[in-house]
């Protein structure tokens, strides 16, 4: 007879894993550690809303306590998935809202979110503690006044990147008098401005309040009020960031400052008057992470604050910083594990800026933690990429973007594919990867050879034929989800590596070369496969079976197929299984 | 190439077949039954040829920047390194080209009465529907997408910000702006 520790203790053991991963592995053990686990897990992540039901996650986790969920694919943030393609979070709220009570915490990613659902969780969850929307859309700040209003713990709300209906400021109104739990508050993406008044008094009443992220509305006058009632504040967003040129504005904002011991983090800086940046000098040397990536000011200035940051572990920037003020980043801040740098003008046809290659190879150079890069430039070179690679070979997130697509190595005007590949082959712990520039199916070949905890993978205008897509899909062991827009793959490699697509949470091919007839077979050929494809030019069996669909979506599931599908997305069936999972 | 299918264990494709992916390639002039061919829809199932050059248009989506920070990039002025607002302005018919400072005007009127001083012309007013029909001269100008528009469409805000260079169209070319 096998020695089992009783339930309480087993359960006691379990609740240190905190883990998705460990917990999975942990319910495989056996039956019983099955049935003990499934009851004591609190904390739920759903990567792809349509890979699970709610009734399935509600029946195995019956005592959940935070769900995270996200929705569209990454795509959809450019554009590339067409409005009401899905997302929908209602069936979800509506059924935990019956099946859990005691839930504590909601974050939603890229999903759909209407105001009902947010009157519905302020209503439905008497704990609720922590609401985080991120590049969510569908709901208005009247939606924001019911949570703000009916939720009496509420800890963090955190509408980060959200697209918002901005009817009006009056729902931060609604924070009642007695509410003074607020941890974290993240507006900075509406449009309106909240009644300063309310807002001051509910940053006065909130001891607890460590992240504070305002709007652009939030006029900088105003803000010297708004931290001293603050100062235990860890991480802060401005406002707008700029008045008019008045000493005792800038008297007072330096004073305020000077106060908020704790500050690790800034950002907003919207509309940046660069005389008011010395207001912030005193709490430089304890900033970990700076998002200047708003503030259009030149070089000079931004190097002036950045370099005294000497504590800088992650900085947003735009690329008026330019070559040298990155080389004056690499000399100052070596703690740096975090660079994105985005683009000024990214339409513009000619450089507006010298930023080039090299400014990212001097960071690569001068800081030693550096393992999380996304960079827009202009030119690139295989060098570049060599030196890149060699300098930081513990790279984790390397994405970068050369505005003109297929541009070449500026240099040689070779492709890119050695230069990619010495970064596949040089950063063994390399998770996520976004190519541009000119590349041919060697690069590919490096990658499924090289890449092989590689998780996310993107692809823009690369490749020469279906044999770059089978080395991704047949190499890359660790791939979770790949997406593809404009590239000359087709049906062969998709359905060679069929199977792999189980392994993965989800492939995204857009301006492809897959024919409708290889989706039919794709989803008849693999039951548990959402195979969706997203034509807006209607029914693709108006068109010959070899015709190329516009996208395709094809994603795991116990689900079944979904039932929320707008006019331009058809589900290729499994025509012969009967039985559906509900 | 060779992808060696037989290896797979997944067998997929229509029974009786050997190389099952190649019955599905993309050929415009393959048709079954009664649908239209691929290359008779508008031309959009076309396969994309590899090494096709890129178009200059613009493509959706590329390159990947949000529309939150495409919004707030372009509401924002870019910083100059003179601080002004000067741009060049030209007039068709004239010599040599002047300058002007934008940031000196408050509104488009002004700007109008400025230029028809300037260079001794009648522009005359603008209209949505006519534009400056009517009148000798037609004001465009070049926005930052390198397009030529006319001047009066947008605010004035957005206007001072996007306009990179102005030229003071004769009537008879200019009818072609004011008449969309």
């Amino acid at each position: 007879m096998a020695y089992s520790f009783p339930e309480e203790v087993l359960e006691h053991v379990f609740s240190f894993l905190s883990s998705d991963k460990d917990r999975n592995s942990v319910s495989l053990v056996c039956k019983s550690w099955y049935e003990i686990e499934r009851w004591c897990r609190r904390r739920i992540f759903v990567g792809n809303c349509y890979a699970v039901s709610p009734g399935i996650v509600i029946r195995r986790f019956p005592e959940v306590r935070a769900v995270e969920m996200k929705g569209k694919p990454h795509f959809a943030d450019f554009n590339l998935v067409p409005e009401g393609w899905g997302g929908y979070v209602y069936p979800w709220i509506a059924a935990m809202s019956a099946a859990y009570p005691l839930l504590e915490e909601i974050k939603l990613k890229r999903m759909v979110v209407t105001d009902e659902c947010l009157e519905l969780i302020s209503k439905s969850f008497k704990n609720f503690k922590v609401l985080v929307l991120s590049s969510c859309e569908g709901f208005t700040t009247d939606g924001l006044a019911s949570i703000a209003a009916n939720c009496r713990h509420l800890r963090e709300l955190d509408l980060r990147e959200s697209e918002v209906e901005d009817l009006s400021g009056h729902w931060l109104s609604h924070f009642p008098d007695n509410c003074t739990s607020l941890v974290s508050l993240n507006m900075s993406c509406l449009g309106s401005e909240v009644s300063f008044s309310a807002l001051e008094r509910l940053v006065a009443r909130s001891p607890n309040l460590r992240t504070l992220r305002l709007n652009r509305a939030v006029p900088l006058e105003k803000l010297a009020n708004l931290i001293r009632r603050a100062p235990q504040l860890v991480e802060l967003g401005t406002g707008a960031y700029s008045a008019e040129i008045r000493s005792d504005i800038l008297l007072n904002l330096t004073e305020a400052f000077s106060a908020c011991k704790q500050l690790k983090g800034l950002s907003g800086f919207w509309d940046v008057v660069p005389a008011y940046l010395p207001a912030m000098y005193s709490v430089c040397s304890g900033i970990t992470s700076l998002n200047l990536s708003y503030a259009t000011i030149q070089s000079f200035d931004l190097v002036k604050l950045v370099t005294q940051c000497r504590n800088l572990q992650r900085l947003w920037v735009l690329d008026y910083i330019e070559d040298s003020g990155l080389e004056a980043l690499a000399s100052s801040c070596k703690d740096l594990q975090e660079l994105r740098v985005f683009p000024s003008d990214p339409f513009g046809a000619e450089p507006n800026v010298s930023l080039t290659e090299q400014g990212l190879v001097s960071v690569s150079k001068g800081c030693p933690k550096l393992q999380s890069v996304l960079y827009f430039c202009r030119q690139m070179s295989n060098a570049a990429l060599i030196s890149i690679a060699k300098n930081r070979p513990k790279m984790v997130r390397f994405r970068l973007c050369i505005i003109e697509p297929r541009a070449p190595d500026y240099l040689t005007l070779e492709p890119l594919d050695a230069g990619f590949g010495a970064i596949v082959e040089n950063c063994k712990e390399l998770r996520r990867l976004s190519l541009s520039g000119l590349l041919t199916d060697r690069v590919f070949k490096y990658i499924g050879t090289h890449a092989k905890k590689l998780e996310m993978l993107s692809i823009a205008f690369a490749g020469d034929s279906d044999l770059g897509l089978h080395h991704v899909l047949s190499g890359c062991e660790s791939l979770r989800k790949l997406e593809i827009r404009d590239c000359p793959f087709g049906d062969k490699a998709l359905l060679a590596n069929a199977a792999k697509l189980e392994t993965m949470r989800s492939l995204w091919m857009s301006s492809c070369s897959v024919s409708y007839g290889a989706c039919k077979l794709l989803g008849q050929k693999m039951p548990r496969l959402n195979v969706e494809v997203i034509d807006e030019r209607g029914p693709p069996d108006s068109r010959p079976d070899s015709c190329p669909v516009e996208r395709l979506y094809v994603y795991r599931t116990v689900a079944g197929r979904r039932i929320d599908m707008p006019g331009f997305v058809w589900t290729m069936d499994d025509e012969d299984s009967g039985l559906r999972f509900s | 190439m060779d992808l060696n299918l037989k290896a797979t264990e997944l067998r997929l494709g229509l029974p009786g077949s050997d190389e099952p992916a190649d019955q599905l390639q993309s050929s415009s002039s393959h048709v079954k039954n009664n649908k239209r061919s691929c290359s008779e829809i508008d031309g959009s199932c076309q396969k994309q040829e590899s090494g096709a050059p890129a178009q200059k248009a613009q493509v959706v989506g590329w390159p990947p920047v949000r529309s939150y920070r495409k919004n707030v990039m372009e509401q924002q002025k870019k910083p100059e390194s003179d601080g002004s607002g000067f741009v060049k302005v030209s007039m068709d018919g004239a010599p040599y080209l002047r300058k002007i400072d934008l940031k000196l005007y408050k509104n488009y009127f002004d700007l109008l009465k400025a230029l028809e001083n300037m260079f001794k012309c009648t522009i005359g007013v603008y209209s949505e529907r006519e534009g400056y029909n009517g009148s000798e001269y037609a004001p465009t100008y070049e926005d930052k997408d390198g397009d030529w528009m006319l001047v009066g469409d947008v605010p004035w805000d957005m206007f001072i910000t996007s306009c990179k260079r102005l030229r003071i169209m004769k009537g008879s070319e200019a009818k072609g702006l004011g008449c969309l």
